[in-house]
């Protein structure tokens, strides 16, 4: 019996020949994240090991993104603790205001993971990065810690979902709009502990943006990775971005998955997601009525350059809606710029749009757009859970940048089409 | 190891962002965190949980984000176990790595109600239901997860290795 994708990259990074799921091992880390809710309480059990030095100063990134710019006090302390940390500790990759980003964009945008790397994270959309072929994973701050110290981390090989994506998205549907699809139809434990691993000739139709959404939200349906198949626009994405040695791992014909969902791309409507669960979709043609009083396009699943250029096809010569506040977050500084100098915001702006610098902000109900009691807002981001973005008796709708721009000029929730 | 406590119920998919809003993950001090654990799905919780108590869950409980902060919230309000019919891994994990028991059993997830009294013994993951008078028996840790646990901890069974390296 062969390997998944996931199998073959965890059995080389334990040294083996081969692995099974269920198999408990021990693996070679290439990268370990953390961001500044979760670092400081690792930095804590990290001192408590009693170790004086990373295990490789150019393998930890430390991302202080949520709470960033510092919104107060406590978030400014946690900050400055992290920070003097990595200077202590010699860790090349903190990135400090200015050249943050929201890390899940910012790390493949570094170059800091390619194809075939495995990576934990102290933050569970880690995930992410499986739209490059790397194996990546949510951990806690305890795991991040022993990974500083050690460059090794307890896997449980995990079994595998094969998603085959066929055909080609029609307009105004993106990766966002699949993946929620996706979790509609499997559940917000659907994939628990389990790989999600995308494959077939859909994927080719999948820009690298799209990629990034959808493997970035494996974790909302459970899912312990989410992966795809390397092909050219993932090896040319690589080759823009870094220059550390890569390798592509296939997985072999005879891989066993517990489930193969076969999925037409041309089918797939643009979808939303009522709250509270990511797993509430419903497409587009059947959301009904829903006034909204806010819009967030941003976030590490749908604040890439992509997205903000759908945002601005929507918005350009038109008007957010007077009952909607519309923010609007590049997640990085290179795509901030990127927007600026393609005049995306100048449509934004024209449009009574705000503009933001990177920040999780809204998107955890940290700063920059929390909703009162009975708000609802429309948001590009991957979690619609109670009192996420604010106010308990608050309301998320997830969506792509698409629906989220759309619903910002009608002042409910509704499609391109119908402005 | 045992524990006995009252029975604290809740439904399927309890997120991480209710057990600890991210409002309050400014600090990572336990004793602040759990002055605010359950608040959104359940204001009561902190004036009512007594030290011992075992929470119950359905499905999927501790799912979301990865915020330690979530088991370190239900251990510091004084929370002795977790039963759940399963959990979200990367919450499994986080609870075996900083030492708050956490079982998996269908069976006394869905049987046991709000109030019952229930004891629980880690050692052979028994689970007695006093009130009801029934027992169940829940998911063994697998035997890397035990190591961890005699070990107090992720950080204890490192600590233990790097011993072992350098002897
Ligand atoms: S944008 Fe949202 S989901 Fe992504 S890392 Fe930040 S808080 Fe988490």
């Amino acid at each position: 019996m062969g390997m998944t994708m996931t199998q073959k990259i965890l059995a080389d990074h334990a040294g083996l020949d081969k692995v099974v799921a269920g198999q408990l091992i021990k693996a070679k880390l290439d990268m370990v994240l953390g961001n500044d809710i979760t670092t400081p309480v690792a930095v804590n059990e990290f001192k408590k090991i009693g170790v004086d030095k990373v295990f490789d100063v150019n393998k930890i990134a430390i991302v202080p993104d949520h709470f960033t710019p510092n919104k107060d006090i406590k978030s400014a302390e946690q900050v400055k603790y992290i920070r003097e940390f990595a200077k202590e500790k010699g860790i090349v990759n903190f990135f400090e205001v200015g050249q943050m980003g929201v890390e899940h964009a910012l790390l493949p945008e570094k170059g800091l993971v390619v194809p075939g790397d495995v990576v934990i994270g102290a933050d569970s959309h880690t995930c992410t990065y499986g739209a490059l072929g790397a194996f990546s994973t949510g951990i806690g701050s305890t795991d991040m810690a022993a990974g500083m110290a050690t460059g090794e981390a307890w896997f449980k090989v995990p079994e595998a979902i094969k998603f085959v994506l066929k055909g080609k998205p029609g307009k105004w549907v993106g990766g966002k709009d699949v993946i929620l699809h996706i979790i509609g139809m499997i559940g917000v434990d659907g994939a628990l502990y389990r790989s999600m691993e995308f494959t077939g000739d859909g994927v080719s139709h999948l820009s690298m943006d799209d990629r990034f959404a959808m493997a970035n939200m494996a974790i909302e349906a459970g899912g312990k990775n989410g992966i795809f198949e390397v092909d050219e626009k993932t090896i040319e994405y690589v080759k823009e971005h870094s220059t550390k040695p890569y390798k592509v791992y296939k997985a072999d014909d005879d891989a066993e998955y517990v489930a193969t969902y076969e999925i037409d791309l041309s089918q797939v409507k643009p979808t939303v997601a009522f709250p509270h669960l990511p797993s509430n979709t419903r497409t587009i043609d059947n959301v009904g009525d829903v006034k909204i009083d806010q819009v967030v396009i941003g976030s590490c699943t749908n604040g890439r350059i992509e997205d903000l250029r759908v945002a601005s096809e929507v918005l350009k010569g038109r008007k957010v809606h007077e009952d909607v506040r519309c923010i609007i977050i590049p997640a990085t500084q290179k795509i901030w710029k990127q927007a600026m100098s393609e005049g995306l915001f100048d449509i934004f702006i024209d449009a009574g749009a705000a503009v933001s610098t990177p920040t999780c902000g809204p998107c955890l109900g940290g700063h920059m757009g929390i909703l009162a009691k009975g708000e609802r807002a429309v948001a590009t981001t991957n979690r619609n859970f109670v009192g996420r973005m604010g106010h308990p008796e608050s309301e998320i709708y997830l969506a792509g940048p698409a629906i989220a721009a759309a619903s910002a000029v009608l002042g409910k929730i509704g499609s391109p089409e119908e402005i | 190891m045992k524990a006995q406590g009252k029975a604290i119920k809740y439904g399927d998919n309890v997120d991480t962002d209710v057990i600890i809003p991210a409002r309050y993950l400014n600090t990572s001090d336990p004793n602040e965190l759990a002055k605010h654990c359950m608040e959104d799905i359940d204001t009561e919780f902190v004036s009512k949980v007594q030290k011992g108590d075992i929470m119950v869950g359905g499905k999927n409980f501790g799912c979301g984000s990865s915020r330690e902060h979530a088991p370190i919230a239900i251990k510091a309000s004084g929370i002795s176990c977790v039963i759940a019919e399963t959990f979200a891994r990367i919450f499994y994990r986080n609870s075996i790595n900083i030492g708050l028991p956490i079982i998996e059993c269908p069976e006394a997830a869905m049987d046991i109600s709000d109030g019952d009294t229930v004891s629980i013994d880690f050692d052979t993951g028994k689970i007695v239901n006093v009130t009801k008078n029934k027992e169940y028996v829940g998911v063994p840790f697998p035997e890397f997860m035990q190591e961890i646990i005699a070990a107090d901890g992720l950080i204890g069974y490192i600590k233990k290795q790097q011993g072992n390296k350098e002897a």
